[in-house]
């Protein structure tokens, strides 16, 4: 089922945790929302599910609007940040749970119970367990309980906060492998909380990057990665070097590089950013006519596992850079701490504060940028 | 190597004080009841037990616990219920409330009891017109005990409910359970240990109160005595073995109380550390 968030706007008291936030999920779709903490991911997510009312703003599911509809009428499948697993109860009954509550009308014989329960244990592989407690189980094991539980009652869409925030790294990966396949298998549209950036760009089909109350950015994760639509999202997706310059005559100065702005640019400050590894080390100054290399002074070397870092600080303006390379290049290069080298910036991205001062803290827009 | 605690003699004496005081002041009183109850031999103190009047003690004592008890469980578990799950005004207010009746000495609760339902009292025409007596009658003890009992249950939920939080029953209800039905099944079964520890103290005290009691009771013979007010009079006629027997009931009451209260203290403890675990567990980061 799809999801439609429309305009939502919730405050606490004095504090706005979300602000004019849209959002359309499609039917059968995985999404991550991404966000730092404290942005308000899992306060969309209550929204959606209907534990949380928002001040402005209405929420459909399939087009039908649900914004007044109770918790109980809405039927989400919720998964919490630490599970909330009845902790009185085995987990053969925290799965029927959402089954043996029915009215006596809608409830299912003992016997169906049963046989849903057995198959969603199967499901989510836990067989034998079904008469443990929850203080009895791993953490990774509890997750699954959870989502089993969620699942019972068959939901029109899953919301899962933080699914796998809790668990040591090996367990993470072996679930997100699991859910991945589960998605396929069940086709459920599936919405989950995440602030680790890689889980979600190898988990999701699509990308909600939220910071402070708002969207940053909708979409897939190579468009979130290789166009970010602002330096926020530009720096949450990864390691990102900083650089700050002018703009003149049609040309953006960081320093002593120098690049072709588009047309039309307006004169002024103007910020590049660039991943490390797009940083191009070399000995000697590069061939090509642009200046677009800079020197800089090894200042140290580490090694992580197939990559190395190098932190280097630019010899015109002093400003502290990162580069990563490959092994096998480093090796090449035969540098040590306290050399000079020469660094050429690619894939720069360069903005600039927006002309549109409605928002608090300037907006920055993207400029193409060109040698 | 450096001593890390005080030195072995202090550490005894200090224990052998603790015992000392312990001893003086509740274990000899104890021996004493037993002792004094039985010094004229086993028959006196049986014929003291089964005396109509004690027996009609016993009984009020009794029917005023049944009653009382079960209001203060019903109306602790509502309030506790709603401050620790609920934000609302007026919520600190309901807290000092609660703590009221401990704050107030109980022979102030009975005279404010007094002044409200009796002869004089605010509500005395009203009263009249009904036909009822709440002062020196049953209805008065029973208000008297529940008042000053009230606290016990309450008291005894709130942290623990606010240790629980919402997330069990916000899982609840988003997998469609009435809020009747996320009461009974999630909400009440989490908290069942500590019901139990606030009904036994809460019981302890509706059967071993005096003060309150003593001053709406009138202490009619046979109709408006309870337990501890049979024990005085028995003692101020100097009937000492008589009421000696009739208080071993209450120092009865009073062991098995204490053993209850540890057993559920010593459950609870080795529920709460699986709970610990659980809840480490589940939020590495918060456990700290
Ligand atoms: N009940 C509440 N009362 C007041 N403020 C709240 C409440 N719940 C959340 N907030 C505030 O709203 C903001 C967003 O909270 P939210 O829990 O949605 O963040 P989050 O993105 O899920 O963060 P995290 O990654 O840490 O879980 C936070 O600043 C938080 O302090
Ligand atoms: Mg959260």
């Amino acid at each position: 089922m799809s999801i439609e968030v429309v305009n939502i706007t919730k405050s606490y008291k004095n504090f706005t945790a979300l602000e004019n936030v849209n959002l359309h999920i499609p039917e059968g779709e995985l999404v991550a929302l991404l966000g730092p903490s404290g942005s308000g991911k899992t306060t969309l997510l209550r929204l959606i599910a209907g534990l949380e009312q928002a001040q402005q703003g209405s929420i459909l599911f399939n087009g039908e609007d649900n914004t007044n509809r109770d918790v109980r009428e809405r039927k989400v499948g919720f998964v919490f940040q630490h599970y909330a697993l009845f902790r009185h109860m085995n987990i053969f009954d925290n799965i029927a749970f959402g089954l043996t509550v029915r009215s006596r009308k809608t409830r299912p014989s003992k016997e169906e119970i049963r046989e849903k329960v057995h198959s969603l244990l199967r499901l989510v592989q836990l067989e034998g367990l079904a008469h443990r407690y929850p203080s009895q189980l791993s953490g990774g094991q509890r997750q699954r309980v959870a989502l089993a539980r969620a699942l019972a009652v068959e939901p029109k869409f899953l919301l899962l906060d933080e699914p796998f925030g809790a668990l040591d790294t090996k367990v993470r990966q072996e679930l997100r492998r699991w859910l991945r396949h589960l998605h396929g298998k069940l086709g459920l549209t599936i919405l989950f909380v995440t602030h680790d950036q890689e889980e979600a760009m190898e988990l999701a089909d699509r990308v909600v990057v939220m910071n402070e109350g708002r969207v940053e950015q909708v979409g897939s994760p190579e468009e979130i990665y290789l166009k970010p639509a602002n330096p926020f999202v530009y720096s949450f997706l990864g390691r990102v070097n900083l650089f700050r310059g002018r703009i003149q005559n049609g040309r953006i100065k960081l320093g002593e590089a120098e690049f072709t702005a588009e047309q039309g640019v307006s004169e002024g400050p103007a910020i590049g950013y660039m991943r490390p590894h797009d940083a191009e080390v070399s000995l000697h100054p590069p061939q090509s006519a642009a200046a677009t290399a800079v020197q800089a002074h090894i200042e140290r070397i580490t090694l992580l596992g197939p990559l190395v870092r190098l932190e280097l600080r630019r010899l015109d303006t002093k400003e502290v850079f990162e580069a990563e390379m490959g092994r096998q290049r480093f090796l090449e290069l035969l540098v040590e701490e306290g050399d000079v080298v020469y660094v050429t910036l690619n894939n720069l991205s360069i903005y600039v504060e927006s002309e549109l001062q409605s928002v608090p803290t300037p907006a920055l827009t993207p400029v193409h940028v060109t040698v | 190597m450096k001593h890390v605690t005080e030195p072995a003699y202090v550490r005894w004496s200090l224990i052998a004080v603790a015992f000392l005081f312990l001893g003086l002041f509740l274990i000899l009183p104890l021996i004493a009841v037993f002792t004094e109850a039985f010094k004229q031999g086993a028959g006196v103190f049986l014929a003291a037990i089964a005396e109509p009047e004690t027996l009609s003690a016993v009984k009020l004592t009794l029917l005023v616990a049944a009653i009382s008890v079960p209001l203060n469980v019903t109306f602790g578990i509502a309030a506790a219920w709603a401050i620790a799950k609920f934000s609302f005004r007026g919520k600190n207010v309901l807290l000092t409330l609660i703590d009221l009746p401990f704050a107030v000495s109980p022979v102030i609760a009975g005279l404010i009891f007094v002044l409200l339902f009796g002869s004089q009292g605010v509500a005395a025409p009203w009263l009249a017109a009904l036909d009822l007596k709440i002062i020196f009658a049953v209805p008065g003890i029973v208000l008297a005990t529940t008042f000053v009992t009230f606290p016990f249950v309450a008291r005894e939920l709130i942290p623990v409910m606010e240790a629980q939080g919402k997330d069990e029953e916000e899982a609840a209800v988003s997998l469609g359970a009435s809020g009747w039905k996320t009461f009974w099944r999630v909400t009440l079964p989490n908290v069942k240990w500590g019901i139990l520890y606030g009904v036994i103290l809460c019981n302890a005290r509706a059967m071993g109160e005096f003060g309150a009691v003593s001053v709406v009771s009138g202490h009619i013979r046979g109709m408006t005595n309870t337990l501890p007010l049979h024990v005085e009079i028995l003692y101020n006629e100097y009937q000492f073995a008589a009421a000696f027997a009739v208080a071993t009931l209450l120092a009865v009451l009073a062991l098995v109380t204490l053993v209850l209260k540890s057993l559920i203290e010593w459950k609870t403890e080795r529920k709460s550390k699986a709970e610990e675990d659980y809840y480490f567990d589940a939020s590495g980061e918060k456990a700290g």
